[in-house]
């Protein structure tokens, strides 16, 4: 993390006015090297960055590693540690009950991809708006190590078992299940998580990036597909990316002929410059083609996979109305008398 | 042709039969997906509108189409509305099950029947009328695809001719029933009107049933339990609903999503409600948890199958102290049980639904009005203790028609519970979210979004300590649980109080939901026929209230009546009272997918009474 340089007392504060330290949370408890502390601090940093007011976030999560580590950052966000592989459900129904707030889900490769798929899969199709982070690392670390659903085939546990069935993309399924904003990243490169990061808070739609975080008890030796020497080795980035918040109103030149440009929800835009000649973060078809392909080629593909700022979020999908459903008043949630007395008499 | 039925044999002795009046049960004995529900519909109401005491039970497979339903209709003019064992006049549509339906049949019933089926021969101590449907139902529907369905109005109209119901009301009552559709009305009205000249010119009336006017249903509506749950909702202001489609729940948020279209869309033309279909019954109450924690005014609808799979949450729930509202229309069993039948199965796996130690406030309906108030107790009581609240339906209650007293428009306002706001945190400076300020166990909460660097707190399960701070120690978790228990126990004064009724006997009966309506006449039936009286005491609630100990107390023998077979409720009754009182409840249950009726009880009593 950041801290102000010791020469210049006065604290460095984001356009709210607000120190890093007012986004930090409790203690981390996880291992050390693990690769969840280090998506914790992108998190704080992005939204100190971005300037969120922590008040205005809600964290969930499911249960494992991953889902303990929201107590580890933004301490002043109300969270919610829910249930293993619901917390897509909960998610949805807090933020129907409060369409206002900026609702984060950490949730890790087995909450997700063996015991939530079903709710993963449900979350994504109904374009909830939210950030969905999936910290993947291939094992359950909190029961010790047995493979999860996102590990590779041919990858070996410490104890010499090999994994020989495929793994879920989650990347891909997000994308085919109508997630509007869908990339892959890694713990280790802070720069390309931090943009992506920022990204997502400026996104109206379900944003799924899944995290390739390495586990440094069970699952960070050799023979494994997650380690961190394995991903360093071959992590392929699709794209170059930049991110100009719409507070930031400078204009920053970019080539048209390599560089995508993605206007966000808020204005802000994201530049994404092309690494893959014919890679189109648009085409939905192309971005799950080229995801499989690179099973095939055993690359770690990292970037923006999909990006769609057009389809409607389920919240306008229901209609709803912008105040906070949670606390309408009384004159708006209870019908008057007259309605009551219309609808007995139909029923006489 | 024959001019007259066969029931002329019997006419020299039916005639000389004193006339019964108002009280009888019709059954329309048909094939699912016939039609037959607008005629049995219209019937109801017809009565309904002549003012006698009526009821409608449905009795219909797992099937969309082609198995056998039974419609019961039960006129009663001194207000038994109870499923009633005897069948006193069958309307046999089914050729599958008419024979057996005609052997059941006590002696002195009458049958009305399609020609062909040929009943008339099984049996001489009924009375039979014969209706040739297929032929009368050609000149009124020219349309051969309606005939199927219009032909159920011609038994409407040979029944209103039996028994002398007044066709104004049965127009009345299929203009009600097509509303705008007047076409649809009129050729059902065409249909009605040929069976009752049919019947007229034909039949020589040969039974002694008879409904007339009398004054005892004015200003009553008439509802299904689902639709009145779903009122009661909208009244106590839901703004989420997640359900996740299951027999007998559905109808309920149905029944809410078509209230709330016309009611609850606000003047921008937004929705003040999100009414969400989820992908199973574990996404259903995973939303309700969230929207609860978030604030909302949240609820589900499901059945025992779907109470199973909420397990998981009931207890994070318990523990993280969310509100909710999960409303259980009880049915048979496991999925491919009996799923369209009714029972109360699931009283103690809902009491104590989930792991550890949970126990959650059950609410026992027994009528459309009750399904209206507590909708409204559930949401106050669920946002007042931070909990769950079930209410506690069945399918009998949920989706036959009942009468009922127009429901009273909600007097008291709507209480959020114990909700500290910005201005409570600038004045205390922080609270601690799992502490019991007050002493009654119920802590206070924040909601997410409350602009306040202390308003957030981190949930969890179990393992945290007051400051919401996850905890491993032993005198943490043991304060907590003992804090949840003084919250159970403050509910105890807080839920609905049961409805006792005191005549001084030695002998008491216990019952809770739709069993009531048997008890009623039971009880009345133990008084006439057995020159014993009894009391009564109607739970309403679980935990258990003062009343409910005190009424056991009170009599040497109480029969505890439910419709299940291991006597859940009196289960959970021993649990809550001393070793003394234990040895006075008596079991009497009964479950078989059919509504209980009057008769088993009063017969079961008097054996165990030895009488």
């Amino acid at each position: 993390m950041a801290s102000a340089p010791p020469t210049n007392p006065a604290p460095k504060t984001n356009r709210i006015g607000l120190s890093v330290l007012d986004y930090k949370g409790g203690k981390t408890t996880l291992c050390a090297g693990c690769g969840h502390n280090a998506i914790s601090e992108r998190i704080l940093e992005a939204m100190y960055e971005m300037g969120v007011k922590p008040e205005r976030v809600a964290k969930m999560s499911g249960i494992g590693c991953s889902s303990k580590s929201p107590a580890y950052f933004m301490s002043r966000s109300h969270s919610f540690n829910t249930v293993h592989g619901r917390m897509p459900s909960v998610a949805t129904g807090a933020i129907l009950a409060n369409t206002s707030l900026l609702n984060l889900g950490v949730s890790g490769d087995g909450d997700t991809a063996s015991i939530g798929i079903g709710q993963f899969v449900h979350l994504m199709r109904r374009n909830v708006p939210m950030i969905y982070i999936i910290e993947d690392n291939g094992v359950y670390g909190l029961t010790k190590g047995q493979f999860s659903a996102t590990a590779d085939v041919g990858s070996k546990l410490k104890t010499g078992v090999i994994n020989d069935l495929p793994a879920l993309d989650t990347c891909s399924m997000a994308i085919m299940l109508g997630a509007t904003f869908v990339g892959r990243s890694f713990s280790g490169d802070k720069r390309q998580l931090n943009t992506m990061l920022k990204a997502a808070i400026a996104h109206r739609g379900t944003v799924m990036l899944d995290v390739i975080s390495p586990c440094t008890t069970f699952n960070d030796h050799e023979g494994s597909t997650k380690s961190y020497k394995y991903v360093q080795e071959h992590d392929e980035p699709i794209q170059d990316i930049n991110f100009v918040p719409a507070f930031e109103d400078i204009s920053v030149e970019y080539d048209a002929g390599t560089t995508v440009e993605v206007k966000m929800h808020d204005g802000s835009r994201l530049h994404l410059r092309k690494l893959e000649e014919n890679y189109d973060p648009t085409d939905r078809i192309k971005a799950m083609n080229r995801l499989n392909e690179s099973h095939r080629t055993g690359e770690v593909l990292t970037g923006v996979f999909y990006v769609n700022t057009e389809a409607p979020s389920f919240v306008e999908m229901l209609n709803l109305t912008t105040e906070p459903l949670a606390t309408l008043p009384e004159s708006v949630v209870r019908p008057g008398r007259e309605v009551l007395e219309q609808v007995m008499e139909e029923l006489r | 042709m024959a001019t007259t039925d066969a029931g002329i044999h019997h006419a020299s002795t039916h005639v000389n039969l004193k006339p019964v009046v108002n009280d009888m049960s019709i059954q329309v004995a048909t094939v699912n997906g016939s039609g037959s529900q607008s005629s049995n519909t219209v019937l109801l109401r017809s009565i309904f509108q002549m003012g006698v005491p009526v009821s409608g039970k449905n009795l219909f497979p797992s099937n969309i189409a082609g198995l056998p339903t039974w419609y019961t209709i039960r006129a009663n003019k001194d207000g038994y509305i109870a499923r009633k064992k005897e069948i006193d006049f069958l309307v046999a549509m089914n050729a599958e099950t008419a024979k057996e339906d005609v052997l059941s049949l006590a002696s002195g019933a009458a049958v009305l029947y399609d020609e062909p089926l040929n009943l008339k021969a099984l049996r001489d101590d009924l009375t039979f009328y014969a209706v040739p449907y297929d032929k009368l139902v050609g000149p009124v529907c020219p349309e051969a695809k309606l005939r199927k369905l219009v032909k159920n109005m011609i038994y409407v109209g040979a029944l209103a001719r039996l028994l002398e119901i007044d066709m104004a009301e049965i127009e009345k009552a299929i203009r009600k029933q097509f509303a705008k559709k007047v076409k649809a009305a009129n050729l059902n009205l065409g249909a009605v009107q040929a069976g009752y000249d049919y019947a007229a010119a034909t039949f020589t009336k040969s039974d002694p049933y008879f409904i007339q006017r009398m004054d005892k249903t004015r200003g009553k509506i008439i509802i299904d339990g689902n639709a009145a749950a779903a009122l009661g909702c909208m009244f106590a202001g839901v703004t989420i609903v997640s359900w996740y489609p299951i027999t007998p729940s559905s109808s309920l948020p149905e029944n809410l999503i078509d209230y709330m279209k016309r009611f609850r869309i606000g003047a921008d033309g937004k929705a003040t409600f999100a009414i969400v279909q989820a992908e199973d019954e574990l996404a259903a109450v995973g939303m309700v948890v969230g929207a609860g924690w978030s604030g909302a005014r949240a609820m589900t609808a499901t059945s025992g199958p779907g109470i199973s799979l909420m397990g998981e949450f009931a207890g994070l729930a318990y523990y993280a102290e969310v509100p909710g509202v999960i409303w259980d229309i009880q049915r048979v069993g496991p999925s491919t049980g009996l799923p369209t039948r009714t029972a109360q199965g699931d009283i103690l796996s809902t009491a104590f639904l989930s792991h550890g130690d949970t126990k959650h406030i059950l609410l026992l309906p027994s009528s459309a009005e009750e399904c209206f108030t507590m909708a409204q107790d559930a949401f106050e009581l669920a946002e007042q203790f931070q909990t769950l609240v079930f209410v506690m339906s069945d399918l009998d209650l949920a989706m036959n028609n009942w009468m009922a007293d127009p429901f009273k428009y909600p007097e008291k306002p709507i209480r959020r519970g114990k909700i500290l706001d910005k201005e409570d945190l600038d004045r205390m400076g922080g609270f601690a979210r799992y502490k019991d300020v007050d002493g009654d166990g119920i802590p206070y909460r924040t909601l997410p979004g409350t602009d306040h660097p202390s308003a957030a707190y981190f949930t969890r399960g179990s393992g945290h300590n007051e400051r919401s701070q996850y905890s491993e120690r032993p005198d943490d978790f043991e304060n907590n649980m003992a804090r949840l228990d003084r919250k159970f126990e403050t509910a105890r004064q807080f839920v609905p109080r049961p409805e006792v009724v005191m005549n001084g006997s030695e002998i008491g009966i216990l019952g809770y939901g739709t069993s009531h309506w048997a008890l009623i006449e039971s009880r009345d039936q133990l008084r006439k026929e057995y020159k014993t009286e009894t009391d009564y005491l109607r739970l309403r609630a679980y935990p258990f209230t003062s009343e409910v100990h005190d009424f056991i107390r009170q009599h040497k023998r109480v029969y505890v009546v439910e419709q299940n077979r291991d006597a859940q409720m009196l289960s959970l009754l021993k649990l809550d009272l001393e070793p003394e009182l234990m040895t006075r409840l008596r079991s009497i249950a009964h479950i078989h997918g059919l509504p209980l009726d009057a008769r088993s009880v009063t017969d079961e009593i008097m054996t165990m009474e030895g009488k």
